[in-house]
Order: structure tokens, then C-alpha cells, then sequence
């Protein structure tokens, strides 16, 4: 009895099956993928295997034809939108940086920051000193202190991903969800990078997509390869890499 | 809470709007009542009325681009939120007329005994009293706007299909209120208005405290749009407009935020529609006609919209523009409207006061820069210098 309840782990995030077709097009094929509370997993793939796709389900902006979408072994993310989700404690990276162009890199954290998102609550917000600190925590873990007065529309595009990584750490989530974070980064950037999510993934789950190899190795955890809407391989990234069907379908090409 | 609510709200240069609104205010009926009117100083009746209504305007386009250049809703309706805070004054001043009217019918106004109601429709009681008038003015608007705004913004109705629907429901209305059996004049509107609160509407000081008023409620209203744009909702709006989706991610409720912004924009509208009926002496139906609400976008943009100070300028332009060359050449005003229009969009974009407000601030980063060379300026004046730019 005992070995069973340690060896089942509660887990984060739970998919089962997951299938969501677009005009009859299968973007994702009865998907299984399991995190684990503070883990760190790299998910790689061809263009179009569907890794934006499954980001898009577990946010809550796709809602998948069947499957199972469970958080934390019981809330079940199907049911719930983008800001029900977000306020459990997932938060996400889109693909394109996206910040506010129109607002400084501070107000950009302020404006993540984990409190009260009501309508009166924001009308009638005051920024205490707690939120100064944690703003300008987060600013020394995003390297942009020195920008912080800048409006983000100024920013390189490398700080514009970091900025938005810092506005999902202001959010505090239990889980984050990197969509190709060092796609059109510089080497050095993308070394930083590596460095910044694995000080993140310390206090929390994240799950990031990603392209470069070299980047994967860095960080170097377990690697789940998608293809066609559903899992090719899962392992270390020597064993994925090893796999004739990852070479066959995605390194090979 | 409260407190930080409004002194955010006063940052400088809202203070000097309001100060020259509230100024133009006192002085226009003080030059209209005070000097005899063969001076020079003199301002006629008509012509304080008439800036009265540039004032009405000045407020509606500040309501627009509460949601338009703020939250990146265009409305293209919101003449209809106008037009039903004028009617809901206008019945309040249909009421005031009592048995004064051709039919000396003490209860119902003269297009009812005309067209054979034999008692007052059920929506018109309660106008004969101010105080319920004056809440329906800023209610009504209100509650279509939260209707409307509850269905388009949960179905997340965006963009282009967003400010079809508003020009449909405005159009919509428009038609409505022509029919008689609505019960509100029909063709006609409402007309013919003898007093508000006992003064005569006609009068010189009724005038003059009208357009008081109207200068009034123009700055309170800018001073509430100051305090939502600089407070962190108004931040989380902008958001909304420059990037929907991020906000949504965030776990802010994106339709909920709209639905406030649109309620607040719509009942402000109401309000000036409520001070625009008793200067002009007249509601009706054309009010609503879809032309007017494609008119507020105009002077919003011309002016500067995402600026406050901006759309009352442009309405006041525009509209003094409209004055003078329907006086003048009043078949070419409509083509001056819409070479405006593009000449703005493409030369323009940012308006009047949006350009001189970016040229402002790249002058100002142009001398930081120069005092950062010459070692004077610090690290952060000229960050912010560049943030200017
Ligand atoms: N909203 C959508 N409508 C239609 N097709 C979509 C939609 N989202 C994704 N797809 C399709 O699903 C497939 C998987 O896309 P995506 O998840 O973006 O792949 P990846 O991120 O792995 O490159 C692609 O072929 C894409 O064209
Ligand atoms: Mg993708």
C-alpha cells in the first residue's frame, strides 16, 4: 500500500488524450504529457507538431474536442477561460514577445503583479512599498533595472522576452509555459537565458518550448519531442536525440 | 484610497484645462449678462449658446475617447447615449410645460392630445420631477451601454464587427424614435420648451448658467477620465487596447474592464446630451442618425485621441470649422469634413495634441541627451529621455 501512494505522485499538470482538430486538420492526437511540481521540461519538435496548440489548450483559449486537462490532479481546465487559469497560477509566454509597447518596463511588472485584478480594486490602487520591492526584485532577476523607466516599445528583443518573463514571475505562478523563448536571440542572450530559467524553475514548474539544441542541452533536463499532435519520444535529451524516429521526423530534416 | 484616486488625477496639465474651461465658463455669461449690448466686449445670447453646444461636444468626444483612444474600442454609437440623455432631458422639459401648450392639455404634451393618447405613457412618468429626470439622463445611456456591452464584450465581438454592431444599434434607435406610436414625438422630437426648474428656458441668466454648467460638467468629467487613464486600471486599458491577449493571460477579466469603460463613456455622453437639448431648444430623432456618431470620431481624432485635452479641442475646432463654413459655403462643408478626416489620418495620426505632445517630449530627450554629453545629466535622465522618444 505504501510503495503505491509514494509512487503515484501528485502531479501539475495532467493531459490525456488530447485531441483538438482544426477544419478537420488534427493539430493535436490524443496527447499525454505529465509535469511534475517543480519541474523543469523542454519540449521540442517540428513546426507544426502542435506545441503552440497545446499551450493554447491549457491557458484556456483552445478547448480541446476530448481529452483530459486536469491542474493539480483536480481542476479541470476545460471548463475555465484564460483569466480563471491565469489566476490559478499558470502563467504563459507567447511565441511573438508580447508586453505593453506603450508602457515603461515598470508599469509593465505593475501591472502583472499578482494582486487583486477587479475593476475597483486596479481604479483605486496604490503601489505600496511591498510592490515596489517585489518589482524591483524582479527587475534585478530580468537584468532591465537600469531600464526600468524606459517604455518596452525601446527595448531590444531579447530584453522585450525578458520583460515578459519578468511580468509571469510578477504574476507568481505554480506553473509557466515558455513558448520559444530564444527564438532571434543573440548566443549570449540565449546562454542568459538558460541561466534565468533554471534560477525560475527553483520555485516553480516551467515548461518550455524550444527549437535550438544548444539551448535544450543547456538546461539540460528531461525533453519531450512532439510530432503530429502527439509524443514522439520522452527522455534525456542524449536518449531523445538518439531515437531513430526524433532523427527521422525532426533532427533529421 | 479615494483621496489617491483624485490627486493623481490632477497632474499639471489637467489642472490648467480645467482652470481655462472653468474660466471660459464664468467669464462668457459674465461678458453675456454684465455689458450692456452695444460694447465691444459684448457676447449676444445665440452665440453663448452656440458655444454651449461646442462645449456639449467638446464632452461627448472626451466620452469617446475614454473607449476609443484608450481602450481601443471604436464606438461608432455613440450619438445614441447622447441622444438619449437629451430625450430624457427633453421630457423633463415636455413635462414643465404643463397646460401652456396649444391644447391646453394640463397632463399630456401636445404631439400626445395630437396624435389621440388618451393618458401618458407609463416611461413617461416620474420626468415632471428634476432630481429623476436628471438620474435617467445618466441611467439610461448607462443601462444600454451595460446591455449592449454585456453580450458584445463576453463574445468578445472585436474590432471592425464591434463598431458595425455599435452603428447598427444606433441606426437602429434611429428608427425607432421616428415612429409615433414610440411615444416620443416621432419625426418631430421634442420641442417647444417653456422652462427648466421655473426659469425660462429663453432667458438670458437660464443661458448664461447653462452654459455654466455645461463648462462645468465638462471639467468634472475630465477630471474623472484623468483619474481612471492614471490609475492602474487605466494602465491595465491601455493594455487592453495595445495588446488584448496579454491581458487576458494576466488574469485580468478583459470584458469586464470594457464593460466599465463602456458604461462610464456612455453615461457621460448622456450628460452632454442632456445640457445640448435646452441650449438648442429641440431633440429629435435625427440625433441618433449614424452620421453624427461618425462625427464625434472625427473631432476625437482630429484633436488627438489616448489624450484627453485632445477631443475637446478637436470638437471645438471642428465644430467652429462646421459653424463657419455651413454660414458660408454650406454645400462644401461636408467635403472639408471629410478631407479633415483623411488630411488628419495620414499627416495626423497622433492629432493635434498628440502631435505637439510627442514633439514636446522628443525635444525634451533631444536635451537630455545634449546635457547627458556634455556629462551632465545621470544615468536616468537620460533613460527617461529615451523612454520619451
Ligand atoms: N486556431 C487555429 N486554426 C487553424 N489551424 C490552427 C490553429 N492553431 C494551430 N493551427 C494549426 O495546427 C498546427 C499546429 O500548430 P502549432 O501548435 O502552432 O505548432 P508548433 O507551435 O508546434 O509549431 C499547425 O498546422 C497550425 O497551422
Ligand atoms: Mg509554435
Amino acid at each position: 500500500m505504501n510503495m503505491i501512494s509514494e509512487t503515484r505522485q501528485k502531479s501539475l499538470l495532467y493531459l490525456e488524450n488530447v485531441s483538438v482538430s482544426f477544419d478537420g486538420f488534427k493539430a493535436l492526437n490524443s496527447l499525454s504529457f505529465v509535469v511534475e511540481p517543480g519541474e523543469l521540461r523542454a519540449i521540442i519538435g517540428p513546426n507544426g507538431a502542435g506545441k503552440t496548440t497545446m499551450m493554447d489548450i491549457i491557458t484556456g483559449k483552445t478547448r480541446p474536442d476530448t481529452g483530459t486537462v486536469l491542474f493539480e490532479d483536480t481542476i479541470d481546465l476545460t471548463k475555465k477561460d484564460e483569466a480563471d487559469i491565469a489566476q490559478l497560477g499558470i502563467g504563459r509566454k507567447f511565441q511573438k514577445p508580447t508586453v505593453f509597447e506603450s508602457h515603461t518596463v515598470w508599469d509593465n511588472l505593475e501591472l502583472a503583479l499578482n494582486r487583486s485584478r477587479g475593476v475597483f480594486a486596479t481604479l483605486f490602487y496604490t503601489l505600496s512599498p511591498e510592490d515596489k520591492a517585489r518589482i524591483g526584485e524582479i527587475l534585478e532577476t530580468i537584468r532591465l533595472t537600469h531600464r526600468s523607466q524606459e517604455y518596452a516599445a525601446n527595448l531590444s528583443h531579447g530584453q522585450k522576452q525578458w520583460l515578459e518573463i519578468g511580468m509571469l514571475l510578477a504574476q507568481e505562478p505554480k506553473l509557466l509555459l515558455v513558448d520559444e523563448p530564444v527564438a532571434g536571440m543573440t548566443d549570449a542572450e540565449t546562454a542568459e537565458t538558460a541561466v534565468l530559467l533554471k534560477e525560475i524553475a527553483k520555485t516553480r514548474s516551467v515548461v518550455v518550448v524550444e527549437h535550438d539544441m544548444g539551448f535544450i542541452r543547456e538546461l539540460g533536463v528531461k525533453v519531450t519531442c512532439l510530432a503530429e499532435g502527439s509524443v514522439l519520444a520522452e527522455g534525456s535529451i542524449d536518449f531523445v536525440s538518439n531515437d531513430p524516429k526524433v532523427i527521422e521526423n525532426y533532427l533529421g530534416r | 484610497m479615494i483621496s489617491g484616486f483624485v490627486f493623481r488625477a490632477l497632474e499639471g496639465r489637467i489642472v490648467t484645462a480645467v482652470g481655462i474651461i472653468l474660466a471660459i465658463g464664468i467669464l462668457v455669461p459674465a461678458l453675456n449678462l454684465l455689458t450692456p449690448a452695444d460694447s465691444a466686449l459684448h457676447i449676444p445670447t445665440y452665440v453663448m449658446s452656440l458655444f454651449g453646444k461646442y462645449l456639449c461636444y467638446a464632452l461627448l468626444a472626451l466620452a469617446l475617447d475614454l473607449v476609443w483612444g484608450y481602450c481601443g474600442i471604436l464606438s461608432l454609437g455613440h450619438g445614441a447615449f447622447f441622444a438619449l440623455g437629451g430625450y430624457a432631458m427633453g421630457m423633463y422639459l415636455m413635462r414643465q410645460i404643463g397646460p401652456r401648450g396649444v391644447y391646453g392639455n394640463p397632463i399630456l404634451p401636445d404631439f400626445m392630445v395630437f396624435l389621440n393618447y388618451k393618458e401618458l405613457p407609463w416611461f413617461w412618468h416620474g420626468f415632471d420631477w428634476f432630481i429623476f429626470a436628471m438620474a435617467m439622463v445618466i441611467v439610461v445611456p448607462g443601462l444600454l451601454a451595460f446591455i449592449f456591452g454585456w453580450f458584445a464584450f463576453r463574445s468578445r465581438v472585436n474590432g471592425v464587427y464591434l463598431s458595425i454592431i455599435t452603428q447598427a444599434m444606433t441606426y437602429a434607435l434611429l428608427l425607432a424614435f421616428f415612429r409615433n406610436d414610440m411615444g416620443f414625438g416621432g419625426n418631430n422630437g421634442l420641442t417647444d420648451f417653456k422652462d427648466i426648474l421655473g426659469f425660462s428656458v429663453q432667458a438670458d441668466g437660464t443661458r448664461a448658467v447653462l452654459f455654466f454648467m455645461s463648462a462645468l460638467m465638462l471639467s468634472l468629467c475630465l477630471i474623472l477620465a484623468s483619474a481612471i487613464v492614471r490609475s492602474k486600471f487605466g494602465k491595465v486599458l491601455v493594455g487592453v487596447r495595445d495588446a488584448e491577449s496579454r491581458v487576458r493571460f494576466l488574469g485580468f477579466r478583459v470584458e469586464n474592464i470594457k464593460l466599465f469603460t463602456f458604461v462610464v463613456s456612455a453615461m457621460m455622453a448622456g450628460i452632454a446630451g442632456a445640457l445640448f437639448v435646452p441650449q438648442v431648444g429641440i431633440i429629435n430623432p435625427g440625433e441618433f442618425a449614424p452620421a453624427n456618431s461618425i462625427e464625434v470620431v472625427v473631432w476625437t481624432a482630429v484633436g488627438g485621441r489616448g489624450t484627453l485635452i485632445g477631443p475637446i479641442i478637436g470638437a471645438i475646432l471642428v465644430n467652429g470649422g462646421k459653424s463657419f463654413f455651413t454660414g458660408a459655403f454650406p454645400e462644401i462643408w461636408l467635403f472639408a469634413l471629410g478631407g479633415l478626416f483623411i488630411a488628419v489620418t495620414l499627416f495626423l495620426p497622433k492629432g493635434i495634441v498628440g502631435t505637439i505632445q510627442h514633439g514636446f517630449k522628443a525635444r525634451k530627450a533631444l536635451k537630455a541627451a545634449a546635457d547627458a554629453e556634455k556629462g551632465r545629466g545621470d544615468a536616468t535622465t537620460v533613460a527617461q529621455a529615451q523612454a520619451a522618444e
